[in-house]
Formats: C-alpha cells, sequence, structure tokens
C-alpha cells in the first residue's frame, strides 16, 4: 500500500512537471509565473483522490521542481503564492460540498491568478497591474472548467489504486 | 456539474466582462509615462515625441522601451522571461507594462513632464 502510494506521488509529480512544461511553451501569458494552470490538473487528481495534504505536498514540490527548472526566485515566489491560495481555496470549495470537481476546479484557477496579482502589486507597489485581473478571471473559467472535467474522468479511472 | 457550478461560472464571468466594459469606456488618454525601478520613480518621458529608451538597473539589468506614434512598448530586455517585452503597447491612463524579474513597471500618467535624472545629473 505505501509502495503503492509512493509511486502514485512520482508519477503525479512527473506528470506535473510535464505540464508546466508544456505550458512554457505556449505564449500565453500576461506576467510572470501567470499561466493557464495546467499543472493543476495533478494537483486536483490528488486532492480527490489522495487528501488535501498530499495535494500541498505535490503542489510544493512541483512549484519548487519547476522553479529550479525553468524559472528563477522571483518567479518561484509568485507560483508558491498562487499555489498555496489556490490550494487553500480548493480544500475549502470541497469541504463546503456546494460545487463538483469543475467549481472546485474553477475557483482554484482563478485564486491562483488573485494570488499572483496580489504579490506583483506589493512587489511593484503599483495597485493599477489589478487591471490585469478581468481578463485572468475568465481565463481562470475556462482553463479551471476544462481541468475540473479532465480530473474527474482521471480520479474515475485511478480510484482502484487506492 | 452541479447547479452551483454553473452559477459560479456565470458569476466569474459577468464580473470579469464588466470590469473590461468598465475600463474600456473610462480609459482616457494620458501624456507622459512614468519609469519606476525597485518602487522609485526615476524618469518620465512626454507621450508626443517619439524616443528608445534603455533603462539600466543593478547587477547589468536592463530593460529598452520605445515611444512611437503616442504608444509605449517594452522592446528588449535582460530579463530570463521577457514576459514585459511580450505585454502589449499602453497609451492610456494608468494602463502598465511590469517587468517582474528586473522590477521594473512603466505606467501612463497624466499631468506635467519631469527633466530625466541622467540628463539633469
Ligand atoms: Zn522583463
Amino acid at each position: 500500500m505505501r509502495s503503492k502510494k509512493t509511486a502514485l506521488y512520482g508519477l503525479l509529480v512527473a506528470l506535473a512537471f510535464i505540464l508546466s512544461y508544456i505550458e512554457t511553451l505556449i505564449p500565453f501569458s500576461i506576467l510572470p509565473g501567470i499561466k493557464l494552470g495546467l499543472a493543476n490538473l495533478v494537483v486536483m487528481t490528488a486532492l480527490y483522490g489522495m487528501g488535501s495534504k498530499e495535494a500541498f505536498v505535490l503542489s510544493f514540490i512541483r512549484i519548487i521542481l519547476v522553479g529550479f527548472t525553468f524559472g528563477n526566485l522571483s518567479t518561484m515566489l509568485y507560483s508558491l503564492a498562487g499555489g498555496m491560495l489556490s490550494w487553500l481555496i480548493m480544500v475549502l470549495a470541497k469541504k463546503s460540498k456546494w460545487f463538483s470537481m469543475v467549481g472546485v476546479s474553477i475557483l482554484g484557477g482563478v485564486f491562483h491568478n488573485i494570488g499572483q496579482i496580489i504579490v506583483a502589486i506589493l512587489t511593484v507597489s503599483n495597485v493599477y497591474i489589478i487591471t490585469y485581473l478581468p481578463l485572468l478571471l475568465i481565463t481562470g473559467v475556462i482553463t479551471g472548467a476544462l481541468i475540473g472535467f479532465l480530473g474527474s474522468l482521471i480520479v474515475k479511472r485511478i480510484q482502484g489504486l487506492f | 456539474m452541479k447547479r452551483n457550478d454553473l452559477i459560479l461560472i456565470i458569476v466569474i464571468v459577468v464580473l470579469g466582462i464588466g470590469a473590461l466594459l468598465f475600463i474600456n469606456f473610462t480609459k482616457e488618454s494620458g501624456s507622459k509615462v512614468g519609469v519606476t525601478v525597485k518602487q522609485e520613480e526615476i524618469a518620465s518621458f512626454a507621450l508626443d515625441e517619439d524616443i528608445v529608451y534603455t533603462i539600466e538597473g543593478e547587477n547589468g539589468a536592463w530593460n529598452t522601451f520605445e515611444i512611437k506614434d503616442g504608444y509605449v512598448n517594452m522592446i528588449d530586455a535582460s530579463c530570463p522571461d521577457k514576459l514585459c517585452v511580450s505585454q502589449s503597447k499602453i497609451h492610456y491612463d494608468h494602463e502598465t507594462i511590469v517587468c517582474l524579474p528586473n522590477q521594473v513597471v512603466l505606467e501612463i500618467i497624466g499631468g506635467e513632464v519631469n527633466p530625466i535624472d541622467s540628463i539633469a545629473n
């Protein structure tokens, strides 16, 4: 059982890493670290397939790994702010039982962007950066819904692993 | 998908589009661009004069922007991600181009044009 869990961790980290790499190839981002959030698919899978704690660990490992490989310290900080806020909101949204995986994923994506905008505003002390938020809300809904849908398919298939 | 998911989607999209429309309808042309490095405004330039200027920061960091036909655009930079270069050009009040790695902000503002520090010195 323990080795199965370790193997699943490894698999999910690898998948998150690949998704983050794919994302660096897509020339769509407005501010550093603010991406489409494809890797959230893995955090969602861990949240529903394993648990809140496991989702946190996965999210943290992914951000550190990706930060060292594709980014620098400053982009890692934005990703951490977004990743941790997003994790917290998704855990709360799941506990509330108000939403399916689609709604939880949308909230995660939207708050991922909000967290990063907040850090960006604080870093350069310019509040007008918030004007980037409306567009990020809309893209967050689209990718969040897509990822929530894909995540529910994956969780259904890996349920036998636990 | 639950009914609440749909409500959530509608609320966020309406908020987003509403904010975009608000920004679009209330925007006014600016008269100059302010250059801020590490939270300090170092210079400002009038938008009605076409120039190319390179901002030099610490440890060899630099950002080059141009003013052309009243629009400001980042054309090259030393940062690893070059996201400031891919941001679209700005012209209206309070629009920004941000380079987070170099902590450089270009912001459109109104009012008087201040002399450039480097020239004044
Ligand atoms: Zn830059």
